[in-house]
């Protein structure tokens, strides 16, 4: 295996409660650690601190205590080293509704200081690729929810991040799309050779991408784990399966 | 002129509905019955006041007249505009100073123009800057309020999803702020040049020796009803104009909004 890319060590995240009452463990002694161009699919039920794991690897909270690494660095004290280096794919699209869908595409590159002709034409060429060809200067809301979705695929590869994290991407979308922009998805990760953290709630998802699993108990410790799903047996799947859905049913609604 | 639709028009780029025309034809021709029967000095005839209109233009004196309080008008929206909008960000990024800040901006809305017209003549001696005074002093909480409203309204999700890319600080704002605060900015705009047309016109009225409230003081110093109204129309035309570019903007800005084909 190569070096770690991502390391969680004995992470906790705790948030104060409105009523000013006890704060609130989302993630509580956390450790584990994901290695380059490792796909890893985070599996738990809804408030099991999945997202906030998700917002620890991308820099956006800090850690209560513990220590959050990514490719040695820490992704939110040195926020800015990482700028191009993750990829963000959301539950829901977050398109810019004033940007059109090759404007969206560019946003990182954009941010990452592309020349514009180059980042327009790196846009388009990832538009095309995701089936949008003809769409670059359709505005968001002249898209349908499976279109947005491939454009915000789209924005996050386009700047070839290392790392790139999807929290329940297709969770918003029909089964058919859904399996559809998964495989891409899949494709688009091998062929990049990026890092990809998937978090999920459903367990079929998790088996379908065929990585590296993890199931998350609340709150956000890891209850199960699986290697190498890709080149498991249907027994074997069935087993995990079976593995998954006994943790999950143990851990409390 | 070009027909568009069944119910606008285009004119000079810009397009009209109808029914605005009509309206304003309408009220002409009205006036200009009344003043078939009324005294001059109360009604004059439309083509009177179509003639002091032209006279205005037709003078340097009176032309710059004009053109100096529409120059009043957006000098001081642009200083109302500038300080409401780095105060409404001061105040969105500070608890402490919201809390100080808005009861002062609604204190100070309960203050009538005029009010602001005496304090500023005996304040400053300089005609100018008691005019901009007086006009900053009156819009300042409106774009305040709007700015900040906007800036609060500013979505999460986008936020977060931007911050994602580790943008600068100039970024963020150039690609997410700037465009999120826009509308209400440009609401802002539409909504204080009205107050602004007319509470320049008190400003020059009472503290000035040129504009259009000026001429207004001087036409009913001489009972010229013609000259009032076509200084007044010269006040209207500007805030039209004034509208219209501001809504041609916005037109533009905002061309990625969707429209419902079915209106509630």
């Amino acid at each position: 295996m190569s070096d770690p890319e991502i390391v969680f060590e004995r992470v906790s995240k705790s948030f104060p409660r409105a009523d000013g009452g006890s704060s609130l463990d989302a993630v509580r002694d956390l450790s584990f650690s994901i290695a380059r161009g490792e796909l890893v699919a985070i599996l738990g039920k809804t408030g099991c601190g999945k997202s906030t794991t998700f917002n620890l690897i991308s820099g956006l909270l800090r850690p209560s205590s513990g220590r959050v690494r990514v490719q040695g660095h820490d992704p939110f004290v040195e926020f800015d080293w990482f700028r191009g280096k993750i990829g963000i794919v959301f539950q829901h699209d977050r398109l810019m509704p004033w940007r059109t869908a090759i404007d969206n595409v560019a946003l990182g590159l954009e941010l990452n200081k592309v020349a514009r002709e180059a980042r327009l034409d790196i846009a388009a060429n990832w538009l095309a690729r995701l089936g949008l060809k003809g769409h670059e200067h359709d505005y968001p809301h002249a898209l349908s929810g499976g279109m947005r979705q491939r454009v915000s695929i789209a924005r996050a590869f386009a700047g070839r991040p290392d790392i790139l994290l999807c929290d329940e991407p297709f969770a918003a979308l029909d089964e058919h799309t859904g399996n559809a922009l998964r495989d891409e998805f899949r494709e688009l990760l091998r062929e990049t050779g990026a890092t990809g953290i998937f978090i999920t709630h459903s367990i079929e998802e998790a088996l379908r991408l065929g990585g590296r699993l993890i199931v998350f108990e609340r709150p956000a410790r890891i209850a199960y784990e699986a290697r190498s799903l890709a080149g498991m047996s249907d027994a074997e799947r069935d087993a995990v399966r079976a593995g998954i859905r006994q943790v999950l049913a143990a851990d409390p609604a | 002129m070009t027909a568009i639709s069944a119910h606008r028009l285009r004119l000079f780029g810009w397009d009209i509905r109808p029914e605005g025309i009509y309206a304003l034809v309408a009220l002409a021709v009205v006036w200009q019955i009344i003043s078939l029967f009324a005294p001059n000095f109360l009604f004059p005839s439309v083509p009177q006041i179509a003639v002091r209109f032209v006279e205005i233009f037709s003078s340097w004196k009176t032309a710059f007249d004009a053109a100096a309080t529409a120059l009043r008008i957006l000098a001081g929206l642009a200083g109302a505009f500038v300080l409401g909008s780095i105060l409404a960000i001061l105040m969105a990024r500070s608890d402490s100073l919201e809390r100080y800040a808005y009861p002062l901006l609604n204190f100070n809305q309960g203050i009538p123009a005029l009010s602001w017209v005496v304090i500023s003549i005996i304040w400053f001696r300089g005609i100018e800057f008691r005019i901009f005074f007086i006009m900053v002093m009156t819009t300042l909480p409106a774009f305040t309020f709007q700015v900040l409203d906007a800036y609060r309204s500013m979505s999460k999700d986008l936020f977060e999803m931007t911050l994602a890319f580790r943008p600068s600080r100039y970024d963020l704002f150039r690609t997410l702020v700037w465009p999120t605060v826009l509308p209400g900015i440009l609401t802002a705009w539409k909504v204080n040049l009205g107050n602004a047309s007319r509470v320049v016109v008190v400003a020059e009225l009472v503290g000035a020796t040129g504009g259009v409230g000026y001429e207004l003081l001087q036409q009913q110093q001489i009972f010229d009803m013609a000259g009032a109204i076509a200084w007044t129309i010269v006040l209207v035309v500007f805030v039209l104009g004034a509208q219209a570019v501001i809504s041609a903007i916005e037109a533009h800005a905002l061309r990625y909004r969707a429209a419902a084909e079915r209106a509630l």
